[in-house]
């Protein structure tokens, strides 16, 4: 007599499409993710309990700390805009290969002067040169950081029809009259309303 | 949990001895366990690590025309000194002798006073805050923190222009200036 058998099932379930998937968003989020780029000048932000997170474009930050100020503006097309707009400023020409490594460079503190021979130096050689640099001048006669504020914001306007936000990033321990005086320099150009950056305690 | 061997029984007919062939499965849990904690790990990080901004509004420097009146019984002003202190006083300079604080303190002053306007009067509280030369960048964030905790929705006003000689004296006197 034959007895029926049960067929006993396996619980180890297949893992392999599992895993594609898994491994498929983790590369995902891997690539999109940005790389932070290592800021040159040390600032340590204060605290705050702000919810409002600060946007990823159309911004320029002011790293102020140690007395120096550091600029930069978001956006590769902007940078190159920006750039275009300085040269012709102060009479400096750019070749076209140094404009596209503009693009890509973080935060600077170089009077412009120096700023074609910096572009040309490579990432290790930059981040030396920048922690002796002097940041960008701000004194009244050889006011730069309002000449790259005011070129950044029309260039902004141009190419995305947008109000650039200019963001202060300080150091905590950084004395109020070197933030009186960068934020003079905002509100020469009528910039009222700017924003601090502090990180969530 | 490794997949050795999943015929259990069934098909043994005349006991015929069969070498086993081992399996080509590998276990994957503990890949996709890792895969997971990854990409968990990098979807938290993308969002959170954006920094927090604070939107402040200064008076224009240039714009005189624009004046608002305030009642000086409902202002508080606050004075930004060094060593992490601040002087405050309810209404005019000068009449009132400043409170010294410090940072730990000075919200409750913040909430008491506003409480004790909105009883007394139903209107809410005016904070002027007056950041000195010897105050940090630290002290300045701070308050304006602090204001945001308090639940003052008024916009603050920030005067770093005219600080008077009564309350730089009061300050000198309390060694925070």
């Amino acid at each position: 007599m034959p007895r029926a058998k049960v067929q006993r099932k396996s619980t180890s379930i297949d893992m392999t499409a599992m895993c594609d998937v898994s491994f498929l968003l983790l590369t995902f989020f891997i690539l999109t993710a940005t790389a932070r780029q290592p800021d040159p000048l040390e600032v340590t932000t204060p605290t705050s309990t702000y919810k409002f997170k600060v946007p990823d474009k159309d911004i320029a930050i002011l790293s102020i700390g140690q007395g120096k100020v550091f600029y930069e503006v978001v956006g590769q097309d902007v940078k190159k805009a920006t750039l275009d707009k300085m040269g012709e400023r102060y009479n400096i020409k750019f070749t076209p290969e140094q404009r596209e490594r503009f693009g890509v460079i973080g935060a600077f503190g170089v009077p412009m002067a120096n700023l074609p021979g910096f572009i040309d130096m490579n990432g290790e050689e930059r981040t030396k040169y920048l922690k002796n640099s002097v940041g960008i001048p701000t004194d009244s006669t050889n006011n730069q950081l309002s000449e790259w504020l005011l070129q950044s914001r029309n260039s902004v306007a141009e190419l995305h029809q947008a109000q650039m936000r200019v963001t202060i990033r300080g150091d905590g321990k950084e004395e109020y009259p070197v933030v009186k005086k960068i934020v003079d320099i905002l509100q020469k150009q009528k910039i009222n309303k700017f924003s601090l950056i502090t990180s969530t305690e | 949990m490794a997949e050795l061997d999943t015929s259990s029984g069934g098909g043994k007919k005349g006991g015929k001895v069969r070498t086993k062939k081992a399996s080509t499965k590998v276990d994957l849990t503990a890949m996709v366990d890792l895969a997971f904690l990854l990409i968990t790990f990098f979807m938290l990080t993308t969002s959170l690590s954006k920094p927090i901004a604070m939107d402040i509004a200064k008076p224009d420097q240039e714009d005189n025309d624009v004046k608002l009146e305030l009642r000086a019984s409902e202002t508080m002003t606050i004075l930004l000194g060094k060593n992490n202190k601040v002087a405050w006083y309810m209404g005019e300079a000068g009449k009132s002798a400043p409170n010294i604080e410090g940072f730990a303190e000075i919200r409750k002053s913040i909430i008491k006073n506003k409480e004790d306007l909105m009883k007394a009067r139903r209107r809410q509280l005016i904070v002027i805050i007056k950041p000195t030369d010897g105050a940090n960048y630290k002290n300045f964030v701070d308050i304006m923190d602090e204001l945001n905790i308090a639940g003052i929705k008024t916009a603050p006003a920030i005067d770093d222009v005219y600080i008077q000689d009564s309350e730089k004296d009061a300050m000198r006197a309390a060694g925070i200036l």
